[in-house]
């Protein structure tokens, strides 16, 4: 009776589990309408445990940054010396003094109390294009062009949606309304995004010869974007695998410790005679009852 | 094998110790008796210590680059990822950290469940730890909230509108809480000053958990008592110390693995996002080890009422070595509690699914039942079975076998067989 009981409980719970499961995988397919999250895929040369980055895909990536993105979108977290630092675009010094030597910064006071202007150094942050989100936002028709310093970091599905997005734009499917200056992007939330298309075909001419299609410059610069929001990315990737197989061996030792040291405490063949003893005595104690049993 | 007193060996140490035990309490430490059959769930203690001792360590040093100010929070989170020297290790075992405590504690919660740990004589150390664990989540609120971004605004925000539920003073209290009349500056800096005190208090609530934990001595899986004084039992150290090693460093290596290659996957984008209390975010959803208690806040068609049943929930824990009554620690012997704790497990993991989504529809139908099963859980099953449950027969000791269970006796006359050979009746 017992046995049926559970059997039947097993039974109920099963059902309502496996009634639970389809219910909530038909529910999400139902509310996953708008955007499209079926991601464009690029082989990312930074993914995976011994991801690096492509310096010279940074060092485009930069130029595309500067060249298309730069007039809407601060990176203002970043500074022009990380240009030249280890595990980034690997520019030399001069040229990332150079760079920096490009823009003007305001400074100050100075000794008779006046705020002046004077050219970037390695230890500046990003210019920004506007000097606040007041002015970036008046200046885009009323969206604020996000500052790109985390972008891949603030978006889900980081650098496979900003690639996405960048070659997302298409004509708009018949009957879809859209206002002036709102664009249609297969993968925006809603399809509405108010940044025009950025990149054409050969809207900047790559240094290194690349041949600048659409692709490779989205490809170049979610590159770049995905250093700026973590310029530590190769050191962490080098220290994770290090310390992962550091503690691989550590564990290793210590388990085989952890052996020793458990086999003093008893013995498995002791062990094994203890049960055998106590099995010998229940069994005689059965016996005792019902000796046909065992014949 | 027994705790013998210590023995002071030097002049100095039966000096000392005689003022301040100090060099007893180690002795004690070292030789605590600890049942012998204790499996790796019982690890989770001793990874939970790492866990705030981690915590303690990369928070205090984080806190010496951290800037409690809305207008600088979120540049000076910034500023340790970008130019504090290894900044970005410190944060991310930091924030992973706190996910990987939650982890942990979730599993020790689930272990006393299990094996029955918060009955007689243990009732004092489970509410102690109900408490640590009350006070880790509105640590870890807090901390979440520093960064300053999006979520962090949004989901300061929600939570401390719950307050204003409370009838009559609802409000008053609520901007009591924010220093101001929304979330805002003082707000943040006192969730900084909390966020860097309570971790001190748990700290000393897991002294009291262990020192209570060490009058009775652990419970095990069998859940029967051991005889102290016998070979149940081996000392603390060096077996459980490594034991305990070897489970914590399985644990830190899935902890690395988060910190070095997804230290983003268990937060939310919307944090990278600095706050804008202009811009509500589409879905405001707190971290993935509070969304149960959230499925169960908004599962409440009241906002009061949503209050008063998330709170509930936590509290029903406390009156939990109450509402079991069952005489039987271990649910090894409880074939029917066994059942229901899976299904109470599986409960909770769906009120963390449905939390995570929209309260409509299906999800708002599924978060009110499941919330119902919670409470009729502790409320309802625990008293029922403990009365008409048939428990399996108890071992007498741990390592006693458990004679009558059925098919038990067959094993053991093939067992029996084996060793002496097929000749049954040796045993006359």
């Amino acid at each position: 009776m017992k046995v049926i009981m559970l059997g039947l409980l097993n039974r109920i719970i099963l059902t309502i589990l496996i009634s639970i499961i389809t219910t909530l995988s038909f529910a999400d397919d139902q509310h996953s309408h708008g955007a499209n999250t079926n991601y464009l895929n690029t082989d990312w040369s930074f993914k995976g445990i011994f991801g690096t980055f492509d310096r010279a895909s940074l060092q485009r990536g930069y130029q595309v940054y500067q060249e298309v993105c730069a007039g809407c979108h601060s990176v203002q977290h970043l500074s022009y010396r990380n240009l030249s630092e280890k595990g980034g675009p690997e520019f030399s010094v001069e040229e990332a003094k150079a760079i920096a030597s490009q823009f003007e910064v305001e400074d100050g006071p100075n000794s008779d109390g006046e705020m002046f202007m004077r050219p970037a150094r390695l230890s500046d942050k990003f210019v920004k294009p506007f000097p606040n989100v007041e002015a970036a936002t008046a200046a885009n028709g009323g969206a604020y062009p996000p500052d790109m310093s985390v972008l891949t970091k603030a978006r889900a599905g980081g650098a496979d949606y900003i690639y996405s997005l960048l070659l997302g734009y298409e004509d708009p499917p018949t009957g879809f309304e859209l206002d002036d200056g709102v664009y249609y992007n297969k993968y925006m939330a809603g399809n509405k995004i108010k940044m025009s298309a950025p990149l054409m075909d050969g809207i900047v001419e790559y240094a290194d010869g690349t041949e600048a299609t659409t692709a490779q410059m989205s490809k170049d610069v979610t590159t770049f974007l995905v250093w700026a929001a973590e310029p530590h990315l190769e050191a962490q990737h080098r220290m994770g695998f290090t310390a992962i197989i550091y503690l691989i061996i550590l564990l290793t030792l210590v388990y085989m410790s952890k052996q020793k040291v458990w086999s003093r405490f008893g013995s498995k063949k002791e062990l094994e005679e203890e049960t055998f003893d106590k099995v010998e005595k229940a069994v005689t104690e059965y016996e005792g009852e019902d000796p046909k049993t065992f014949k | 094998m027994s705790e013998n007193k210590y023995i002071p060996k030097t002049k100095l140490a039966k000096w000392f110790d005689s003022r301040l035990p100090l060099l007893s309490l180690s002795h004690h430490l070292k030789e605590y008796p600890t049942p012998k059959n204790l499996n790796y769930w019982w690890t989770f203690g001793g990874i939970l210590t790492f866990c705030l001792i981690t915590q303690i360590i990369t928070g205090v040093i984080l806190g010496m680059h951290y800037v409690a100010h809305t207008d600088h929070a979120f540049e000076s989170i910034e500023h340790i990822m970008r130019d504090v020297n290894y900044g970005w290790l410190l944060r991310y075992v930091h924030a992973n950290g706190a996910s990987m405590f939650f982890l942990a504690v979730y599993i020790h919660i689930f272990r006393g469940l299990f094996y029955g740990s918060y009955k007689a004589p243990r009732e004092v150390i489970w509410i102690i730890g109900v408490i640590i664990y009350l006070l880790m989540m509105a640590t870890a609120f807090m901390g979440y909230v520093l960064p300053w971004g999006q979520m962090s605004f949004w989901g300061a925000t929600v939570i401390t509108n719950l307050f204003s539920a409370i009838p009559l003073v609802g409000e008053s209290i609520t901007t009591w809480l924010w220093g101001g009349y929304a979330v805002d500056n003082p707000t943040l800096t006192r969730f900084y000053a909390l966020h860097y005190l309570l971790p001190f208090l748990i700290f000393g609530l897991i002294i009291l958990h262990i020192w209570a934990l060490h009058v009775p001595g652990n419970n095990n899986p069998t859940g029967i008592d051991v005889k102290k004084n016998s070979n149940e039992t081996m000392p603390f150290h060096p077996y459980m110390v490594m034991k305990d090693i070897t489970a914590l460093l399985v644990f830190i290596i899935i902890f690395f693995w988060f910190v070095f290659f997804a230290p983003n996957a268990l937060g939310h984008p919307d944090n990278y996002i600095e706050a804008n209390p202009l811009v509500t975010p589409t879905h405001i959803v707190p971290e993935w080890y509070l969304l149960p208690f959230y499925a169960i806040l908004r599962a409440i068609p009241s906002k009061l009422g949503g209050v008063i049943f998330m709170f509930a929930a936590i509290f029903v824990l406390v009156l939990l070595p109450w509402l079991d009554t069952s005489k039987v620690r271990s649910s090894t012997f409880r074939p029917l509690y066994r059942k229901f704790f899976w299904v109470l497990v599986v409960t909770v993991i769906l009120l963390g699914y449905l939390g995570a989504k929209p309260p409509e529809g299906i999800y708002l139908v599924l978060s009110r039942i499941a919330t119902a099963y919670y409470f009729i859980h502790f409320l309802i099953l625990l008293p029922v079975l403990g009365r008409y449950e048939k428990t399996d027969p108890l071992p007498m000791s741990i390592s006693d076998p458990v004679l009558d269970k059925p098919g038990l006796i067959d094993k053991f006359k093939k067992a029996a067989g084996q060793y002496e050979g097929d000749n049954v009746g040796s045993f006359k």
